[in-house]
């Protein structure tokens, strides 16, 4: 069962000038479509026994005397395909800066504090409604180089598989009522706008936990299979 | 007005970013969080197969190899099936310890990525037509907008590579070659390297998969 066509026109072009480190990363050549075969359609398969009891709570699962400081949050929604069906089982990564808006990486600089208790990662596999969720705290916006002045929005970034490899999908959660968003060029090479607000997670208070912690909702679509009714020949025998 | 379709649309793709690390390869970024970290070694010892190693660098427009790249690598196995349950091949069988999937981070300082793992066999390509060995990555990295899809293929495979339905719809022949590693064998354990070229002079194939 193949996946429908990737539709690109809500997709981001490969280079995008407005943000520039695009340019001299993005192929020149058009992309070669290939219609489904074995290596699109499978992918990996990954199982609880992988991950550990704390991976879904960034709040602990890098506390060393204390919890992170920041915003409480839950980060909850469902994966689901183009077909509105849930993707069960599978594994849903995650990373964010801390609430200052530093990464722990060797490479990030910027003069805004590691926080000795906060990772800031997590992963978590979807359950059978292809429901996810997970607790942090809120990221924080920090400023990079594209334009002198350039800032991200907070954002968490997400990265999800799917039951294909085709279906491999890597991107940005950001939160409702950031002004930075519309600012964002990494947001704007996004040609639909639809798609930007898409990408954008309401606060969510029916999920949050009264007097601990609030929730955004986040659901993540991936591309949908194809019905089986004339199906012409994936493989040989 | 007609009825509307009620399909929902896919959600857009951003870029992973320079500190994709702390997600998908914890330990390149500086810190150990996770009990088990998923790696770039595909095969242990019950795995079938020839062991190889891939090794290569993913080069940007200037020639400059990108040391913030992550890799990803799904593939067969030795007998050419996938750990899937949607490969209903009735040739060969699946290897149970093989997940088939792996990834990677380029090095910081020396800018290759390496994986550790087996060759995989043919697979069943459309229409009953085989496809030659190959194995399928996925690029994502700061600039790289929506992550980028190619496969490789191996140098000794020649036979098996002309008449490979994917490198045949590559209309020009020279680009083909974008996708073959050539195999070393002047290690204990062979060696393929495969480059992945992002633009210009020497261009990798991409697919639109």
């Amino acid at each position: 069962m193949e996946f429908y066509q990737r539709d690109r026109t809500l997709q981001p072009a490969g280079y995008t000038p407005i943000y520039k480190t695009s340019v001299a990363r993005s192929p020149r050549q058009s992309l070669l479509s290939l219609q489904g075969s074995l290596s699109e359609i499978t992918g990996p398969v990954f199982g609880q026994n992988e991950l550990g009891p704390l991976d879904n709570d960034l709040i602990r699962n890098y506390a060393k005397d204390g919890d992170p400081i920041g915003e409480r949050i839950i980060v909850h929604g469902r994966v689901l395909d183009e077909n509105n069906r849930p993707v069960p089982d599978t594994l849903v990564e995650f990373w964010q800066a801390n609430a200052g808006g530093r990464y722990r990486h060797k490479k990030d600089t910027y003069l805004a504090p590691i926080d000795p208790n906060f990772g800031g990662c997590g992963r978590a596999l979807t359950d059978e409604n292809g429901y996810y969720f997970f607790r942090t705290i809120k990221p924080g916006p920090y400023p990079w180089r594209n334009y002198v002045n350039s800032w991200r929005p907070a954002h968490i970034h997400f990265s999800v598989f799917g039951s294909g490899f085709a279906q491999r999908l890597i991107t940005q959660m950001y939160f409702e009522g950031d002004p930075l968003i519309k600012e964002c060029p990494i947001v704007h090479v996004i040609p639909d706008e639809d798609a930007i607000n898409r990408l954008i997670a309401p606060i969510d208070l029916k999920g949050s936990v009264p007097l601990d912690t609030i929730a955004y909702k986040f659901d993540i679509v991936l591309r949908g299979r194809r019905s089986t009714l004339f199906e012409n020949r994936l493989e040989g025998n | 007005m007609v009825q509307s379709l009620d399909y929902l649309k896919e959600t857009a793709s951003q870029t992973a970013g320079p500190y994709v690390h702390i997600g998908l390869i914890p330990k390149q970024a500086g810190f150990d969080i996770f009990e088990t970290n998923f790696t770039n070694i595909l095969a242990d010892e019950n795995t079938c197969g020839e062991r190889i190693i891939i090794e290569g660098r993913v080069i940007d427009g200037t020639g400059t190899p990108l040391r913030d790249a992550l890799l990803e690598i799904w593939q067969a196995n030795a007998d050419g099936r996938y750990n899937h349950e949607l490969d209903r091949q009735k040739s060969g069988k699946v290897d149970e310890g093989f997940r088939g999937w792996g990834r990677t981070g380029t090095d910081f300082d020396t800018a290759l990525y390496r994986f550790e793992t087996i060759k995989p066999g043919r697979v069943s390509g459309r229409n009953g037509m085989d496809m030659a060995p190959h194995i399928n990555f996925w690029i994502v990295a700061r600039g790289i907008n929506i992550g980028l899809n190619t496969r490789m293929y191996f140098s000794d495979e020649q036979d098996a590579n002309a008449i490979d339905p994917v490198l045949n719809l590559i209309e020009q022949q020279p680009r083909r070659k974008t996708l073959i590693a050539n195999r070393d064998d002047t290690g204990p354990i062979p060696v393929y390297r495969f480059d992945i070229v992002l633009q210009g002079d020497g261009e990798t194939v991409f697919f639109d998969i």
